[in-house]
């Protein structure tokens, strides 16, 4: 059962407004370092999150200042929705020093200790213990932080994920387990992956409450994830939301795509998409006008660029970085 | 028929045990499956059970006897009307079977003549004797009362009171909050235990063996010791996974294999595998304060021999540093963890040949004090170094690489790395014999390289 969408109605025009404009920003990222890919200046693996915006961006409307979140190697659009800079996400997207990982890491693997944002994992799935093991140290610190474990529905499978299902149920830990259920695996759809239709369901299994998302409707996934958090911050354990997205680019920039069609994509595009939701609701109830979003759009624009521009700008690491950061230096 | 019961082997390494109490007495009559006592070992409290049916017609020894030797006779159990013309002759109870059984555990520590190099503590410091299991445990309690962040979770590790009794008692002293049993499940907890040191805790994670972490191993590479650089020196994680490596005794391939060479290939690991106590105490607690993830690798059979541990406050011994067991001139012999004790007894061997042989024990396989033995091979010219893991890529070839580059001229003989064998661990007694290195063994190559 997929959520209704949210009402229309006493929605305050400054969160649609916020909304627009982070989901705008995640898109319009993400194209340009689509480009950049293609122009041979960002290298190895680069996974879009162009679809998908609603999923973080309505998570980070539930949030709380201090509560944490990890995911996977697709983590542009959770570093931008977390407050991370785009100058310094686009500048490790290309290896460069200005980069928040000072080019070491590339787009799989970033942190931000100050906006509490843990990686950027690419094992599939093993972010999912690293997240209950934060939210382990909250609740032993206990400092009534939560955190978000973010994984698609193809790390859905994962053993490790029941392993840490178990022990977040025996201890209680503050974790809201996030599938992002984008339907396709890599490759190989949810359908020919995954023997439950509703993985959420799983939770079942280790007393662990949940429920389905629409992650195209950015109201009903922050409404959701507000549920999700009042319930891990009370102290009653994990909360699974299985949030229903989906990927428009392939599952890294060499996907060839043969597992779906362009119908398939064009018509969620056109019926769904998560970015026009918002800007309809903006629209038809008269919070705005066409001018006002394209001086949003405007500036995204201009945000996005000047990341582009700082990225290609940014020197490379010094050679000497190649042997720092091996190991932590004991505090005196 | 008089039948004697046997001192049962309850566990894989135990030679000896204590008889810790009786749960019959003499003249009962017990049938198969009934508790006659409980017995305690180098793990556990374990009961014993009668076998055969029949009157108990003597206890041979008293409860509370410790040492007792593993299929020494402990009672007898007559079959019913038949009369104790047997209990004649073992009268004495107690001490004779404690006497015999307490040699070979004495035996196999006396003949090492530590003398200690390198000990840099103050003057007039005492000395205690524990074992390696409770210098383990000292570590542990010591670094958990000063730092409110430091906790311990792996399997059986509280209610349990530890597979290997190392962290017996822990759990009274600080409370489920800090004791943590996990279910079986390496993978997950040891990404949890990741994840709380992200979160700003220092885990001390026990693995049974270190045969289960490989089911942990993406955790320990990938997320434990790949971060920091990831992240631009962002982020780390300070945490400790620590436990048996390496063979016991009779428990077959999977659960027999010395992972020292694995870790220490990684970068952003730490690698301690201590041989004594002090060195295990001395360690763990710098371990455990080390703000990197370190692998800290022990050996079941170690844990109960006894070694002298000063008894300071607060003792600890940096990583990344060998220690000198003893000097010499001759020839070089390195090893680490329980490799040290073949190294030790050729040592002894070699002087009552008059050779004079330095012994370093590295203590720390990553950071790797290369510069101790190559300083020790530019006065001794030759060297054999001596470990239980396997031959290929092993900690011993790369000791030889080291020495090829930084002390190529010094050498008067090839360096000879002597190793487990290269197969799986045999189960039979005496295959499992085979594949361990032998202090035999060490002496042929110490011998080669002499040209004696």
């Amino acid at each position: 059962m997929v959520a209704k969408r949210a009402s229309k109605a006493n929605i305050a025009k400054d969160n649609l407004l916020h909304y627009y404009r982070e989901m705008l920003l995640i898109r319009r990222f993400e194209e340009k370092a689509g480009q950049l890919y293609g122009m041979g200046l960002i290298g190895g693996f680069c996974h879009l999150y162009i679809g998908q915006e609603a999923v973080v961006v309505g998570l980070e409307a539930a949030a709380e200042k201090g509560d944490k979140r990890v995911t996977s190697y697709r983590d542009h659009g959770h570093m931008l929705a977390c407050g991370m800079e785009a100058n310094g996400v686009m500048a490790e997207l290309t290896g460069r020093s200005g980069g928040y990982s000072k080019g070491k890491g590339g787009s799989m693997h970033m942190f931000s200790k100050e906006k509490h944002f843990y990686g950027g994992h690419g094992i599939v799935g093993a972010q999912v213990p690293i997240g209950a093991g934060l939210a382990f140290a909250d609740k032993y610190l206990g400092n009534g932080r939560v955190t978000f474990a973010y994984f698609g529905d193809g790390a859905a499978n994962q053993g490790q994920v029941y392993e840490t299902f178990n022990m977040a149920a025996l201890w209680d830990l503050p974790v809201v387990f996030v599938i992002e259920n984008n339907q396709y695996a890599m490759g190989t759809s949810q359908q020919r992956s995954t023997s439950s239709a509703e993985i959420y369901e799983r939770g079942r299994a280790f007393g662990i409450p949940g429920e389905a998302v629409d992650g195209m409707d950015v109201l009903a996934v922050k409404a959701a994830g507000e549920t999700a958090v009042a319930h891990c911050r009370s102290g009653n354990g994990p909360y699974i939301l299985e949030i229903k997205t989906y990927r428009y680019r392939g599952h890294s920039m060499s996907d060839p795509a043969k597992y779906r069609t362009r119908e398939e994509v064009q018509k969620i595009r056109e019926e769904k998409d998560a970015i026009e939701h918002v800007r309809d609701l903006l629209l038809t109830g008269k919070h705005c006008t066409e001018e006002d979003l394209k001086a949003i759009d405007k500036d995204i624009k201009a945000v996005v660029n000047e990341s582009a521009e700082f990225a290609k700008q940014s020197p490379e690491p010094a050679l000497d970085e190649l042997w720092t950061d091996i190991y932590a230096q004991a505090e005196a | 028929m008089a039948i004697e019961i046997l001192m049962p082997a309850l566990s894989p390494t135990m030679e000896a045990g204590t008889l810790a109490k009786w749960l019959v007495a003499e003249g009962d009559k017990v049938n198969s499956g009934d508790i006659l006592a409980e017995i305690e070992t180098d793990k556990a409290t374990m009961e014993f059970e009668a076998v055969d049916e029949g009157i108990i017609g003597k206890l041979l020894i008293a409860e509370g006897t410790a040492n007792v030797a593993v299929n020494s006779a402990i009672a007898v159990l007559l079959d019913e009307g038949e009369s104790l013309s047997y209990a004649a002759s073992p009268a004495p109870v107690a001490s004779a079977a404690a006497q015999t059984a307490s040699e070979p555990t004495t035996a196999a520590q006396a003949p090492i003549t530590v003398q200690v190099v390198e000990h840099d503590l103050p003057v007039g410091t005492a000395f205690k004797s524990l074992t390696v299991r409770e210098a383990i445990r000292e570590a542990m309690s010591e670094e958990m009362r000063s730092d409110e962040t430091v906790y311990l979770m792996g399997e059986e590790v509280a209610e349990y009171q530890g597979a290997y009794k190392i962290s017996q008692g822990m759990l009274d002293e600080f409370g489920p909050k800090r004791v943590i049993d996990t279910p079986i499940t390496e993978h997950g907890f040891a990404g949890i235990a990741v994840g709380a040191a992200f979160g700003g805790l220092k885990p001390v994670v026990e693995f049974m063996t270190f045969n289960f972490a490989m089911q942990a191993m993406d955790h320990i590479i990938n997320s434990a010791a790949k971060t920091l650089y990831m992240s631009g020196g962002q982020m780390g994680a300070p945490m400790v996974f620590r436990g048996p490596n390496g063979a016991a005794a009779r428990v077959g391939a999977q659960h027999s294999q010395d992972y020292a060479a694995w870790y220490a290939h990684v970068p952003g690991l730490k690698v301690v595998m201590p041989y004594s106590a002090d060195d295990a105490k001395g360690l763990l607690k710098s371990a455990i304060r080390d703000p990197n993830p370190v692998i800290f690798l022990e050996n079941e059979i170690l844990y109960g021999q006894s070694f002298q541990v000063p008894d300071l406050p607060d003792y600890t011994v940096p990583l990344g540093k060998a220690r000198i067991w003893r000097e010499g001139n001759d020839i070089t012999l390195v090893s680490f963890g329980i490799g040290m004790k073949y190294a030790l007894e050729t040592a002894d061997q070699l002087a009552e040949m008059g050779v004079s042989a330095e012994v370093i024990d590295l203590r720390c396989l990553r950071p790797l004090d290369t510069d101790t033995v190559v300083n020790s091979v530019k006065k001794t010219n030759r060297c054999v170094t001596i470990e239980e893991g396997f031959p290929v890529c092993s900690i011993g070839s790369h000791i030889s690489s080291v020495l090829m580059h930084e002390a190529f001229d010094y050498l008067d003989g090839p360096v000879i790395t002597c190793t487990g064998k290269d197969v799986p661990m045999p189960y039979a007694a005496n295959l499992e014999k085979l594949a361990l290195v032998t202090t035999a063994e060490v002496m042929t190559a110490a011998k080669s390289v002499l040209y004696r």
